[in-house]
């Protein structure tokens, strides 16, 4: 992912594609549709194991849904500064951009603390990884969300100093944009996790 | 009428037509923030809305999914390109996984 | 380029980067296409060469009854070895070093969309497949099977499975990059007039391959990650006893596991199809046909997985509908081998050794296929799964198919390589050898199947009657042995031979036989434009009033022109990055099996690359 968009960096804008697109966006765009499998693959998992736990802690007993929406809020309040952050940069706004792109990266930050804080609040009720097929598939699910969270952080961050460090291409809104389908991607995943994992309730066996 | 209008904008101007202003990304903000509180509010009248309660989720949760995409990715605005690349993505994992969790008979629990 | 406002001499040392393009150092900083081809190619006949012995060991236990060669214990070991080394540091790679060193001088392009991309795909590939194998001095191989079915996978006490979940973790993302970066070459580096339908047939397949590839192996690496998680972290993911289901596994592995094998076959039909015509002095008949069946075997590929699944039990409608698509994608790949024949009809027939490969590959394919198309009747394949039925028809497919379409690409595009030609005699003789030895294996195999045969055991008494038929498979795996042993000597004395190859030694249609043999490091000195399919042979020839082809007439055709201008053309520097990348998540992979800290270590050398890649200076 920085990879592609430094790639772009180092050479190929300039010159003319086939497509007449550029090959760093087209990447990300697919490497975007092959993450789309890679998520879909675990909460296929959690899907299958919904309500087949045999043991406790169970969803209903350790869900927090005011909470996890606060945390829902703030990574999609994310998505919109770093819409914002694209269109500054598109416009080469440098100073609004890089308070868009730290903007971006606190909101990120939050979501990810509030993810450790949630996960140790589980751990302490009993839920762990070996606990049951709850915490089986709930952690590695959005664990892995959490992760490309993070991964989204520090390259949010990286952007913001090689804008000080003169690094950033002229069209600094090139890489940033690509950062920034990331860095939605990352969101409307959460979307469906959101939504499947939190708002549907689960029946517990025996309940 | 809206959207038929918007589309043929977007032929006639091919790929690469400019991306919207911040307003309008406010605006797709607030919108967003009002389906999400929509589906949190879901959670409070859970026993009222029954069997009502998933395909209203999923409907909310594919509104919110659609506004980003084409929104804040752009797809709306780039070439169709990319969005062919996404969607056969996003369908073809729905599909498969769908087929999947079918053969566990997950649906007819 | 525009964003580096300091020349790169003034830049910290750190960050220069590397500069030689020749010598030893040139092949591990190196970004060419050409040069990262070569590496995996050669990469992958090595592990070929590693792999075969595997094979020549199962084959040397099972040559009598009670076969005291290998315990159990050992023999899972190499079987898994030997089924994970042919298909992912084997095959998939030996087709990378085809579609990496081709698909830029076939499209005319100077390079890969992502040149360090590339060079980080194949140090990770590389790294991956040592990964692996070195769990043979850690505490035992992989010995699940190539599958790796849980809970079997899950419980098995010996640290091999880990390794099998890490190393083909590695590989994957290894071929994720590169998937991504081959499609977008072949969407986006084509040359001016080179629309898709000007595209040659092997670039169509290594496009498919890739999307195939992006599409499937996000798949596997869920698996994979469940896998290893249930192994190393505990969780429960395909464990039964606590209401989990290995057959979750099965479902995600073959979801993978099937475009896997059109991931493996279709870059050798692109071989025939580049092949054939050229030998045959005719265009490839149906051109469009064969581009569409060859998209269609790719979407139908993701529909067909349960088949490797009837026995499990998902009742008749699912077996049902598998059965038919099953049934539905031997269409395409008929309607292929149809084309490929009717190029064939008529032609001006050359059998050269690659010739002979390609036409003896689509044969040897066809028996493959046809037993494919045994298992998508579901009783039958009740009566065939987990025998050596199975084993017989995946390798007419793969080693029929894929193996043979592989060397007739090494016959082929040898010269054009390596700038010298491989010998036309013994390259007969091993394919004379190898056609009868994998008739020899695999044959008999069918017999054994249907016999009872199973799968995967170490051992059988005598009393079952296996012996006579598991001994001419044995002769038979020998008899490979020694085609492969020929090919190594003709390639050994060939690259000691002169360099003497033509730039278009075979009449070629396409455009790589443009540049010269070897190619330029620039590869063409000006990048074609590009009128029709088969550009290159409109060149040369035109039609006379009955069709046959007549040469343009002298000063009128571009004859190749020889590398030599083409000092200003700017081309991406060489660069240390992707290697250290490569060996940081090496060590994360280590580090996961022997403790955080050296996890830490690889992470931060994963680190260090990253960001090194990101500041790194274009080369001026």
């Amino acid at each position: 992912m920085a990879q592609a968009a430094v790639e772009h960096h180092g050479g190929g804008s300039e010159h003319a594609t086939s497509t007449g697109l550029p090959s760093t966006k087209l990447a990300m765009w697919l490497f975007l549709a092959s993450d789309c499998l890679f998520f879909g693959a675990l909460i296929t998992s959690y899907v299958l194991y919904r309500g087949a736990s045999v043991q406790g802690p169970f969803p209903r007993d350790v869900f927090d849904i005011p909470y996890t929406s606060v945390s829902s809020f703030v990574l999609l309040g994310s998505s919109l500064t770093m819409v914002l952050a694209v269109a500054a940069a598109q416009r080469r706004d440098l100073g609004r951009m890089r308070i868009w792109l730290l903007a971006t990266a606190m909101l990120g930050m939050t979501f990810v603390g509030g993810q450790v804080y949630e996960f140790t609040r589980f751990y302490n009720e009993g839920l762990s990884l070996s606990k049951n097929l709850f915490g089986s598939t709930f952690f590695v699910l959005t664990g892995f969300h959490g992760a490309h969270v993070a991964i989204g952080i520090l390259m949010l961050l990286s952007l913001v100093s090689f804008s000080y460090a003169d690094k950033l291409p002229e069209d600094a809104g090139f890489p940033v944009e690509m950062i920034g389908l990331y860095w939605h991607f990352v969101d409307i995943v959460w979307i469906v996790i959101f939504t499947v994992v939190y708002l549907i309730p689960t029946g517990n066996p025996g309940k | 009428m809206a959207e038929t209008e918007l589309s043929e904008k977007s032929q006639a101007h091919g790929a690469g037509r400019a991306h919207p202003g911040t307003k309008e990304y406010v605006r797709i903000g607030v919108i967003l923030a009002v389906i999400t509180a929509a589906e949190v509010a879901t959670y409070y009248v859970q026993k009222d809305l029954g069997a009502w309660l998933r395909p209203i989720l999923f409907s909310l949760s594919g509104l919110k999914f659609t506004l980003v995409v084409l929104w804040f990715m752009h797809l709306r605005f780039d070439s169709r390109l990319y969005s062919r690349f996404f969607l056969i993505g996003v369908c073809g994992a729905v599909t498969l996984y769908l087929i999947v969790l079918m053969t566990f008979r997950v649906f007819a629990r | 380029m525009s964003s580096v406002s300091v020349p790169a001499e003034e830049r910290p040392g750190l960050l220069r980067r590397p500069t030689a393009v020749t010598g030893l150092w040139s092949w591990f900083t190196t970004v060419d296409h050409k040069k990262i081809g070569i590496l995996y190619g050669l990469t992958a006949f090595v592990f070929f060469l590693v792999g075969g012995l595997e094979a020549l060991l199962i084959r040397s236990q099972l040559a009598q009854p009670n076969g005291k060669l290998l315990t159990a214990a050992q023999y899972d070991q190499v079987f898994t070895m030997h089924g994970l080394t042919m298909v992912f540091l084997f095959v998939m790679p030996m087709s990378a070093a085809f579609l990496n060193y081709m698909i830029p001088l076939m499209i005319g392009a100077r390079d890969v969309a992502f040149p360090r991309l590339n060079a980080f795909s194949y140090w990770l590939f590389l790294f991956g497949g040592l990964f692996l194998y070195s769990s043979f001095f850690l505490g035992g191989a992989p010995n699940g099977g190539w599958f790796g079915y849980a809970p079997n996978s899950t419980t098995d006490p010996s640290p091999g499975m880990t390794f099998y979940a890490l190393g083909l973790l590695l590989a994957g993302i290894a071929s994720t990059a590169g998937a991504i970066n081959l499609g977008v070459t072949v969407l986006n580096m084509r040359a001016p007039g080179m629309s898709f339908f000007r595209v040659p047939v092997f670039v169509w397949m290594g496009l498919v391959v890739q999307m195939l590839l992006a599409f499937s192996l996000p798949i596997i690496t869920v698996a994979l990650i469940e896998l290893l998680f249930d192994r190393r972290f505990g969780t429960h993911f395909f464990d039964p006893a606590v209401g989990g289901d290995p057959l979750l596994w099965q479902h995600l592995f073959w979801l993978f596991g099937h475009p896997e094998v059109y991931i493996l076959i279709l870059p050798a039909f692109g071989i025939f199809s580049e092949v054939l015509p050229v030998f045959s002095r005719k265009p490839l008949f149906g051109y469009q046909f064969v581009v569409f069946s060859g998209i269609s075997i790719g979407f139908i590929g993701f529909g067909v997985w349960a088949h490797h699944m009837f026995a499990v039990g998902l009742g008749p409608v699912a077996n049902t509908a598998f059965g038919i698509s099953t049934a539905i994608i031997a269409v395409p790949t008929g309607v292929k081998i149809f084309n490929w024949m009717a190029t064939m009809h008529g032609g001006d027939l050359r059998f050269t050794t690659a010739m002979l490969f390609s036409v003896g590959g689509v044969m040897n394919f066809v028996i493959g296929g046809l037993s494919g198309v045994t298992h998508a009747i579901v009783p039958a394949d009740y009566q065939q799964t987990d025998t050596y039925y199975i084993v017989a028809h995946f390798h007419y497919v793969l080693f029929g198919g894929a193996v043979l379409g592989i060397f007739s690409g090494l016959f082929y595009w040898w010269p054009k390589v390596f700038g010298r030609m491989l010998g036309e005699k013994l390259g007969k003789v091993q394919f004379w050898l190898m056609v009868i030895g994998l008739n020899l294996t695999f044959g008999p195999m069918h017999i054994l199947g249907l016999q009872g045969m199973i799968r995967r055991t170490y051992t059988y008494p005598a009393s079952l009657g296996l012996t006579f038929w598991n001994q001419v498979a044995t002769v038979g795996s020998f008899t490979i042995a020694a085609g492969v042993l020929v090919f190594v000597v003709n390639a050994v004395s060939s690259l000691r031979g002169p360099k003497d190859a033509p730039a278009d030694p075979w009449d070629g249609r396409t455009l790589e036989w443009m540049t010269s043999s070897p190619p330029p490091v620039h590869n063409f000195d000006e990048i074609p434009t590009v009128h029709a399919l088969d550009e290159f042979w409109h060149r040369k020839y035109t039609e006379d009033k009955s069709g046959r082809p007549v040469p343009v007439q002298a000063g009128a055709s571009e004859q190749p022109h020889p590398g030599g201008g083409g000092h200003e053309i700017h081309l991406p520097g060489p660069s240390y990055w992707p290697l250290v990348g490569a060996l940081g998540l090496q060590l994360v992979g280590y580090g996961i099996i022997y403790g955080w800290w050296l996890a830490f270590v690889g992470a931060a050398l994963l680190l260090v690359g990253v960001f090194g890649w990101a500041l790194e200076p274009s080369a001026e």
